[in-house]
């Protein structure tokens, strides 16, 4: 059993009972609210005649339906269900004191980039969301965990989730990334070496140099992806990064108590003797961009490989995977995935629609153009991303080179608004989930990859190492590959 | 205000769900996820994948073995996406217990929060119970929560279920909702320990 680890701490600050199912009764610091999950749960509090417990912990914005396009976010929205979603909301926001970020404020966007962005995510935090990325929060060292409706309507009425506490697995990564690799491929590769349900009973904490050497918004993007890795939570230490992304904003205390909060921080890390339930280490020294090749998110290649044999795989669980994989891409094993065609560039969601992820795609795009035959979008995690990326002109980058540049929400991540994959295209994504069918179409394919990568494959038509745009010639792969005439 | 609910065995025809990592995607696609209630949820259950290109019925098991009560599934069953939609529509549709090799976590929450046991055994087992609904599609299933067994025909088999399900199940506590708030002064004291929580939160 864990002990001294940052989630025992923040465990045990928030504990408030054991229930008599053995579970724990767990205080939840800050409650995040989106339009789909929720008015099931409001509903429920009105049939039991509950009131919002902590309605200055919850904050609630709208992001899974939000439509992108700006004439279309004119009210009411012309999709006759996401109005009477948003409409919803806004009611039950409104009848219970909660904070709303709406279309107006300038501040909506995606639950897991605006909370960060306005400093409502901190350190020593329980964290939850009726959202399975909600282990974002992790990044600042708080435990994010995503929750199905009851459960909202649990921490609405009570401020609380009844839950079991999980085993912690230390991750460390090691080594320095080289150009054009990132922190998504860090999360990427770790998927891959563990596995999609490698993280089952298990809260992921990651450290080590690879993990100490990033930002905020690339441990974000890492926190990001810990449930595609089975882990219902992931969370980093917080350090001078963190403290320093946060001062100074929103809703960060000021001053003397800045320093005071600090000591809170400072005294939930995980001790140097920490004890973990197991420890991993994880080699990201050199390692090439990654991309998946296939139908799961542990279906992952470095760009330089080529698409594994289904009986290269142990189990009969990822044979059957990879055959399945293989007829949905419709590739060959031994294929490398360089040259396959893209028929759409997906660039945002609450893994990477940060500004430094325009800014990294920016540098791609830089003089370049997308391809005629691909579709090509930018969409900004929140509206505080697309000021910041408009302010700095980033915006005219992707548009000069051919991109849609669109307002903020989940878009085709999922396709609950008008933004989704027809047939069988193919769609260079940033995002986390390439399950069949998860970007609106039911023969979609889904090519998971950093937003450089997707901003390569969109100038090409064609996955490409994004690596040939930064000058450094990928080691032992011969030049002009990828570049033969078409 | 709590349903008593007390959940000691469900039981009925049997569906089998073949497949290991079945995500909550494919259980329930996100664009029926659109409606401010569960009420229409059964309607969209695996909907793409129980339809042909022209949008007409398939062989899928849901559409073969219509009223089962008890799906059997594989590993890692429910990953993905948080969303409640999924075993909502299940049970909609009439699942009232599932057996298999795994289940994603917040997944099996969501069963739990819904009064749905979801029991495990491993693989070979649960191969030879789909088999077995396969050959007896009006064969009865039944899962005692309380005893860990499953039986079918003249077979019983053991099984695992989560303790804090177990236990939620068969004393009727698996609403949380009623239990955490009888605890508001505990949780009052646990706020007061928390540096970030403001007095006027």
């Amino acid at each position: 059993m864990s002990n001294g680890t940052l989630y025992d701490k923040v465990w045990e600050k928030h504990k408030v009972a054991e229930l008599p199912s053995g579970q724990d009764q767990l205080f939840i610091g800050l409650h995040l609210v989106h339009e789909v999950t929720s008015p099931q749960a409001f509903g429920m509090l009105r049939e039991r005649d509950l009131n919002v417990a902590y309605p200055g912990r919850t904050f609630a914005t709208t992001d899974h339906i939000a439509p992108t396009e700006a004439e279309k976010r004119k009210r009411p929205l012309t999709d006759e269900q996401s109005e009477e979603m948003l409409s919803a909301l806004e009611r039950n926001t409104s009848d219970n004191g909660i904070t709303f970020f709406g279309f107006e404020s300038g501040k909506q966007g995606i639950t897991h980039v605006v909370a960060p962005e306005l400093g409502l995510s901190q350190p020593g935090m329980t964290v939850a969301c009726g959202d399975s990325h909600t282990a974002t929060h992790g990044a600042f060292g708080s435990i994010g965990v995503g929750i199905g409706t009851s459960q909202i309507r649990d921490v609405l009425a009570t401020g609380c989730i009844a839950a079991d506490k999980q085993k912690v697995r230390r991750i460390n990564v090691e080594g320095e990334l080289g150009e054009g690799v990132y922190a998504k491929d860090i999360i990427l590769k770790i998927i891959q070496d563990l596995g999609v349900d490698g993280g089952v009973g298990h809260v992921y904490e990651y450290g080590g140099e690879a993990i100490e050497a990033l930002d905020m918004e690339g441990r974000l993007a890492v926190c990001n992806m810990s449930i595609e890795g089975g882990a219902r939570a992931g969370y980093i230490n917080p350090d001078e990064t963190t403290y320093e992304y946060l001062e100074g904003r929103e809703y960060v205390p000021e001053g003397e108590a800045f320093e005071e909060r600090k000591e809170y921080w400072e005294s939930i890390k995980s001790d140097a003797d920490a004890k973990y339930d197991d420890v991993v280490t994880v080699d990201a020294d050199g390692i090439d961009p990654l991309i998946t090749w296939g139908i799961n998110p542990g279906q992952v290649i470095e760009i330089t490989d080529t698409v594994p044999q289904p009986d290269d795989f142990e189990t009969r669980t990822d044979r059957e995977a990879a055959e399945q994989a293989l007829d949905h891409m419709d590739i060959e094993p031994g294929q490398s995935m360089l040259g396959y065609d893209v028929d759409v560039a997906f660039l945002g969601t609450c893994t990477n629609g940060r500004v430094s992820d325009f800014e990294e795609a920016a540098k791609i795009l830089e003089g370049n153009q997308v391809d005629d035959d691909v579709r090509a979008l930018a969409v900004p995690g929140s509206e505080s991303v697309r000021a910041e990326c408009e302010a700095r002109g980033i915006d005219e980058t992707f548009i000069n080179a051919g991109f849609q540049w669109r307002r903020a929400g989940c878009s085709m991540c999922l396709a609950m608004n008008d933004d989704s994959l027809e047939g069988d295209e193919v769609c260079a994504s940033s995002s986390n989930r390439n399950f069949i069918g998860r970007q609106g179409s039911k023969d979609g394919r889904t090519v998971l990859m950093s937003p450089a990568m997707v901003a390569a494959a969109a100038v090409e038509g064609e996955v490409a190492d994004v690596r040939e745009y930064l000058g450094d010639e990928p080691a032992g792969s011969p030049s002009g590959v990828g570049e033969a005439a078409d | 205000m709590t349903p008593e609910n007390h959940i000691t065995e469900v039981g009925g025809t049997g569906v089998p769900i073949p497949g290991d990592d079945i995500d909550t995607d494919q259980i329930l696609p996100a664009r029926f996820m659109k409606e401010v209630t569960f009420d229409n949820m059964a309607d969209y259950l695996f909907y793409d994948a129980r339809r042909d290109d022209d949008g007409e019925f398939n062989d899928h098991p849901l559409n073969r073995f219509e009223g089962a009560s008890i799906a059997v599934i594989n590993s890692n069953f429910g990953c993905g996406s948080s969303r409640e939609h999924a075993p909502q529509a299940m049970m909609r549709w009439g699942v009232d217990g599932i057996v298999g090799e795994s289940y994603a976590e917040i997944f099996r929450d969501n069963c739990k929060s819904l009064g749905i046991p979801a029991v495990t055994t491993d693989h070979e087992t649960v191969v030879e119970l789909q088999e077995w609904i396969e050959a007896n599609p009006d064969g009865n299933i039944d899962i005692d929560v309380e005893n860990e067994e499953v039986t079918y025909g003249d077979t019983t088999i053991d099984v695992d279920i989560d303790d804090a399900m177990q236990e939620a199940l068969v004393e009727g506590i698996w609403d949380t909702t009623a239990l955490m708030y009888s605890n508001r002064s505990k949780v009052e004291e646990t706020v007061a320990g928390l540096p970030y929580v403001e007095g006027d939160d």
